[in-house]
């Protein structure tokens, strides 16, 4: 998967990552012929006492240098260059993606495991690229050349390398293949501290309340020690890291030396030859030594590709329409026909069989049990979801069918958790009518029964909302977002258990507002309370995806045994206590 | 919005020199406050000196510890200082031998030079005026056999040393962070409620695990490395000048050199760091509310201009991450033009010498390994400046939550009422969140024991404060609270809220089983009163329907389990708690009908022969309450019972009017006044028929 993510993201930068691969090329070159300068200066220069032979030799020196560290920094350029364009390009396409995506596939991640993945997971990968860039192009030029020039120098005295090399790799590949799963404990065992320390903030009151501090610190204590062995563990396991590859790469010094005395005694090498040799040794060590450190990333790096490219690949359930219907020729009658939903590989449909037809000016309410299927019918209308049988129909053409941006606009949504989004409370209520002036937002305030307390806020329409319009309360909030759907002037409103939070004065003078401004439109709400739902001029009652009743509440008290049955357990609830 | 601040490098190779890349972007555990930190730990210290003195004192405990580890250190540099001197023995030996050999034998070295300087050959002869010779013999075996294995030995040990030095401090390190996560544990629980008020959960999370992370990696890779780079740093400078005072000079120039390097480029990427960090910040947040709001962002048809928003935050990222990445990437090349520079100038100047035979040839080796050696821990010191101020900073935003200000601790020996009836008093009591908005002013009243006090009145008129004053979550500002005649002020913290127990209107549950959570109420409770506790509050029947009953784990969202279900446990945790004063929260959330019913049974059998203040929503509640507080604007308005209150036709007659009595008439809308939420799965429909079926009360523990 990473692979695959890789090629595709990196594809349009191959000019980049082929000026990469040319300046670290460049630069490991320079890096690689220097020792054999040195060698020539030892060799023709010093043993010869050629002094005019060494200047000459050193100035060689210094302009490869200079050209050195001039294709380094391009190289540097180019690959930070590429490594950022990549994680930006990433972002960006996952970000694309679950934009497309519906309700369904959303839930099936979560949102918050979505946000790791658009941002952690890219930043694994983009680091991956990065260190490859800088780091890993050149560890294999710098091994290759060093092995090659090396020969060069001395065929015999390489061998040196044959065991060198795979002594290196296989201490470093023991140590990191014992560091990774400590990592990766570490990794969760550093949720359970915050998960931890998450329920003591979230719960202080209960802690002290029931004065259980000590046990709480004593919970936190444990969580810190798995931590802290984890760490140790992997701590312990990275000091050997070093004094390893260093006592590898000394000791095969030491090795060519030996070696190499007896060549130069036999007269089969040079003493400047020799000395190179030894550059060249640290040079291929330290190469293969950052290679293998790479394998610390990739592990890391590929389950983040995973997670990235599932996310890529979850096609949206929801499709835009090739030939959208562009026009509506009705006033925002909806219609179910035969709707029915299920999550791919489940036994039971969420939705099943469910059929009625709400006309404009009329309310119709769904009440039922929590997953009877109320959310998922309503959500059918702005195509959060798509039906996987029978249809969904706005003045009888099929969702499915319409542009999505015509669709939507006709449809005021006010969702069962009232999100707001931080800014304002204009910025909010202009969310779906970017022009509304503020007589218009005055007036949905009005009759979403905010009006009072906004104006009562120093700042009035500019009053700052949080993120998530967590700095005012439950009930305000579900106002607001009345209010923000109302501005929109849309023909269908759908209230997914708005009126919650709101007591039942507040609740019913909504509604006669309601009935009052917005009379024309067709009202689809759900609702819990049975008081919010007697005035509606039919109410569908649903149970595990299935109408059971449908009428109203007159009629349904009559004809509907689970419909009376809420009614008189609402009723029980007051009688009971 | 929660933490989503940066945790300090990757865990990866610790000798990287270069300032690492974008840090992985850690988000904390979900949720949290709107504000909750979207910046990293602040890049830059704002009071160095004082916190980088602070993070050294947090040491003080792994003193000795720290000295075996410095000397470790002086061990292990100057074994491996050694190691290049004494291998440039080697290498003379093998000089020595290779020209010796060459020479005829039984003749002197001296008369060698003597017979060069005759010919002219006075270069030569200088050459070899500086080697020892031995001419006719080759390369003496047995001596580069000793040098060699010095060498090794040399080279074995200071691996050793220097693993040990490596592994100790990792201790160090683990500790002292360890302490500072249980000295920040123990301060959460001596702050006052106010702390957490003002404070974003997302925040202080990130204090604790983020920027402690941060310490943790920057104190490990600083101190091992400080040591490390400063001593080879001056073991390298020794041996260069023992070795050849010019030469040592010449690549004493590469100091400043690298110094001027590494601070113009550390200040610049420092400057880009910041940068990237608000980026990702901004970033982040951008992301995070297009994913939450996703659904609105769609029907509301800002798909577009989300996209559009977000690409703007990507491309400003880029940017400057690019930025900080070039920068920072600058350091290695230009250290090793550095060291470039000087290893001509030293292969140049060297090979003079020799030419000279002022030097030997094993000595210019020795020397360029020395400078090899000299330039890289210079580089490291100069980018170990960034790390060190990142983690000078995390520590300043821990040292910060360390000297918040704690509530007052409990007086010893403190009083404590000998009664246990739950007579509660409030004498004159005055409170406010915020001194220039007075709450409570001038409250008194009585609970006697066993009465029922409901508190009513319309959102924000201070009904949770009154809670909140009765457990001493806040101090009061004037008057004084008793319960059974002692000052509750007085009286330790623990031993009041033993006496008193509460139900919230949040369900608060943590990851373990339901057995855990209910005896979270007292831990020294046998399983039979869990069990007793469990019936009492409907949790037994639902718990039988899971597969794993008692032991079943709640899920950190409680995915398994409904509201109702949570809310009966805690419940049970009341039961269990035994308190004589009680506080209760009657507001239900999303609870369906017949869940609702139990819940509310269960509440109202656990008030039974208790004091109990409850903040209630239900009318029969409000009816039945031996006492109702009216509560407007943080005052109680009007205290007395229903019938009294609704003759008064004040504030309470206001409210039950406009909250209770329904606004048209009609049979079933004066039935369920209170928010009553529908459904429950249907495997409790025959739970709540059987509690229907009950009398009232009967279900008592």
């Amino acid at each position: 998967m990473l692979g695959r993510l890789l090629v595709r993201f990196l594809r349009p930068y191959w000019l980049l990552l082929l000026g990469v691969v040319v300046f670290q090329l460049g630069q490991s070159i320079a890096s690689l012929y220097l020792p054999t300068l040195n060698a020539d200066i030892i060799n023709k220069g010093v043993l010869r006492g050629d002094t005019s032979y060494i200047i000459n030799t050193g100035i060689v020196m210094l302009i490869i240098t200079l050209g050195q560290i001039v294709c380094a920094v391009i190289a540097v350029y180019f690959g930070a260059r590429l490594a950022m364009s990549f994680g930006r390009d990433l972002r960006g396409a996952i970000f694309h993606q679950v934009g497309l995506f519906s309700e369904r596939e959303v839930s099936k991640f979560g949102a918050p495991s979505l946000i790791t993945r658009t941002t952690n997971d890219v930043q694994q990968v983009q680091m991956l690229v990065l260190m490859t860039c800088t780091l890993l192009v050149s560890a294999p030029i710098l091994a290759i050349g060093g092995v090659i020039f090396a020969l060069q120098q001395d065929v015999p005295l390489s061998g040196i390398l044959l065991v060198a090399i795979p002594v290196l790799l296989i201490g470093i590949g023991l140590i990191i293949s014992r560091m990774v799963p400590q990592f990766r404990k570490m990794q969760t065992r550093i949720d359970t501290i915050n998960r931890v320390l998450r329920e003591q903030l979230t719960g202080i009151r209960v802690v002290r309340a029931f004065v259980r501090e000590p046990v709480e610190v004593e919970r936190f204590a444990d969580a810190n020690g798995a931590v802290t062995e984890t760490a140790l563990r992997a701590g312990r396991l990275f000091a050997l890291m070093f004094p390893f590859v260093l006592l590898v790469m000394n000791v095969s010094s030491i090795a060519v030396l030996w070696f190499g005395a007896g060549r130069v005694d036999s007269g089969d090498l040079q003493v400047g030859s020799l000395v190179a040799f030894l550059s060249y040794l640290i040079q291929i060590l330290m190469a293969v030594m950052m290679a293998t450190f790479m394998a610390v990333l990739l592990p890391r790096a590929a389950v983040s590709g995973d997670r990235i490219g599932e996310v890529l690949n979850t096609d949206s359930s929801v499709v835009a329409p090739t030939n959208p219907v562009t026009t509506f020729t009705g006033s925002g009658q909806v219609e179910l026909r035969g709707a029915t939903f299920s999550y791919p590989g489940a036994d039971q449909p969420v939705l099943h069989d469910v059929s009625f037809t709400a006309k404009p000016g009329t309310t119709t309410a769904i009440i039922g049990s929590t997953g009877a299927g109320k959310t998922t019918l309503i959500n059918l209308l702005p195509r959060l979801f798509d039906v996987t049988g029978g249809a969904a129909l706005i003045d009888g053409a099929d969702v499915r069918e319409v542009d999505p941006e015509l669709l939507w606009a006709r449809i005021g949504l006010i969702p069962q958790r009232p999100y707001l989004f931080s800014g304002t409370v204009a910025s909010n209520l202009r969310y779906g009518k970017p022009d509304a002036t503020d007589d218009e937002l005055w007036r949905a305030l009005e009759i979403a029964q905010a009006k009072d307390f906004v104006e009562k806020m120093p700042e009035k329409l500019d009053a700052p909302i949080a993120q998530g319009g967590t700095n005012v309360s439950g009930g305000q909030r579900q106002r607001l977002a009345i209010a923000r759907a109302l501005v929109k002037r849309p023909e269908i409103y759908v209230f997914d258990d708005s009126f919650s939070a709101l007591d039942t004065a507040t609740d019913a003078r909504l509604r006669a507002a309601l009935d009052r401004e917005v009379g024309g439109a067709t009202r689809i709400v759900v609702a819990q309370r049975v008081s919010t739902i007697l005035d509606a001029d039919q109410i569908i009652v649903l149970d595990d995806g299935k109408i059971v009743g449908i009428g109203t509440h007159d009629q349904l008290l009559l004809s509907s045994p689970e419909y009376a049955e809420i009614v008189q357990s609402q009723l029980s609830i007051e009688e009971a206590a | 919005m929660s933490a989503t601040s940066n945790g300090g490098k990757p865990a990866a190779p610790a000798s990287n020199p270069r300032p690492d890349g974008p840090t992985p972007v850690r988000r904390g555990p979900g949720g949290g406050g709107p504000f909750g930190g979207m910046q990293g730990p602040a890049e830059k210290a704002l009071n160095f000196g004082p916190s980088a003195r602070r993070l050294i004192g947090r040491l003080a405990p792994e003193r000795g510890m720290i000295i075996l580890v410095v000397l470790l250190g002086v061990a292990s540099v100057v074994l491996s200082v050694l190691g290049p001197k004494i291998l440039g023995q080697a290498t003379n030996i093998i000089v020595d031998g290779s020209i010796s050999k060459q020479l005829p034998a039984g003749v002197t070295k001296a008369q060698v030079i003597e017979g060069l300087k005759a010919k002219g050959d006075t270069k030569t002869a200088d050459l070899l005026s500086g080697l020892d010779l031995h001419p006719g013999h080759g390369i003496d075996f047995s001596a580069l056999q000793l040098v060699l294995g010095i060498v090794l030995l040399l080279y074995v040990f200071a691996s050793v040393f220097s693993w040990l030095q490596a592994y100790l401090l990792n201790g160090v390190t683990q500790r002292t962070v360890f302490r500072l996560r249980e000295d920040v544990e123990a301060k959460i629980h001596r702050l006052p409620l106010t702390y957490f008020d003002k404070t974003p959960r997302g925040e202080l999370l990130s204090r604790v695990t983020n920027d402690i992370d941060n310490i943790s990696q920057s104190l490990q890779q600083t101190m091992s490395q400080l040591i490390v780079n400063l001593l080879t740093v001056i073991g390298v400078l020794v041996m260069m000048f023992v070795i050849s005072p010019l030469l040592a000079v010449i690549a004493l120039v590469a100091v400043p050199l690298t110094l001027g390097v590494t601070v113009a480029i550390g200040k610049r990427s420092q400057k880009q760091f910041v940068a990237q960090w608000k980026h990702t910040g901004a970033l982040n947040a951008q992301i995070e509310e297009g994913y939450t709001g996703h659904s609105l962002v769609k029907v509301f048809g800002r798909h577009q201009e989300v996209e559009q928003a977000f690409a703007a935050k990507n491309e400003e990222m880029f940017k400057a991450s690019f930025g900080a990445q070039f920068i920072s990437g600058l350091i290695m090349p230009s250290m090793m033009f550095v060291g470039n520079l000087v290893y001509v100038a030293i292969a140049v100047v060297g090979g003079v010498m020799v030419a000279a035979g002022s030097i030997s040839i094993g000595d210019v080796q020795a020397f360029i390994q020395y400078s090899r050696q000299f330039t890289q821990p210079l580089a490291q010191l100069g980018s170990m400046a960034n790390l060190l101020q990142s983690g000078v900073a995390s520590s300043e935003r821990v040292f910060e939550l360390l000297d918040a200000e704690e509530q007052t601790p409990d007086a010893d020996p403190a009083p404590s009422p000998t009664a246990h009836t739950g007579r509660l008093e409030f004498e004159h009591v005055s409170f406010s969140y915020d001194p220039e908005k007075p709450l409570i002013t001038d409250l008194s009243l009585v609970a006697q024991p066993g009465q029922t006090v409901a508190v009513v009145g319309p959102t924000g008129a201070g009904k949770t404060t009154l809670v909140n004053l009765i457990m001493r979550f806040y101090e009061l500002d004037g008057g004084k609270i008793t319960l059974d005649g002692i000052d509750i002020s007085q009286m330790t913290r623990a031993d009041l809220r033993s006496r008193t127990g509460m139900v919230l209107q949040d369900t608060w549950l943590f990851g373990g089983t339901i057995r855990d959570n209910i005896a979270y109420g007292r831990t020294d409770a046998t399983d039979d009163e869990i069990h007793a506790a469990a019936e009492a509050a409907y949790v037994d029947r639902f718990v039988h329907s899971l597969p794993e009953g008692y032991n079943t784990v709640l899920e950190d969202e409680g995915g398994n389990i409904s509201a109702g279900e949570k809310q009966l446990i805690t419940i049970a945790r009341a039961f269990l708690a035994r308190p004589s004063v009680l506080i209760l929260d009657e507001a239900t959330s999303s609870v369906d009908t017949r869940t609702e019913l139990l819940v509310q049974r269960a509440m109202s059998a656990l008030r039974k022969d208790r004091t109990s203040f409850v903040i209630a929503h239900r009318l029969s509640t409000i009816r039945d309450a031996d006492l109702i507080l009216v509560m407007e604007n943080g005052a109680i308005v009007e205290q007395g019972t229903h019938d009294q209150l609704l003759a008064k036709k004040g504030a309470y007659a206001r409210l039950y009017e406009a909250q209770f009595a329904a606004p048209t008439d009609d049979e079933a809308n004066a039935a369920p006044p209170q928010p009553v939420l529908v459904g429950a799965p249907p495997s409790t429909g025959e739970i709540v028929r059987e509690a229907l079926a009950e009398e009232d009360g009967a279900t008592d523990a």
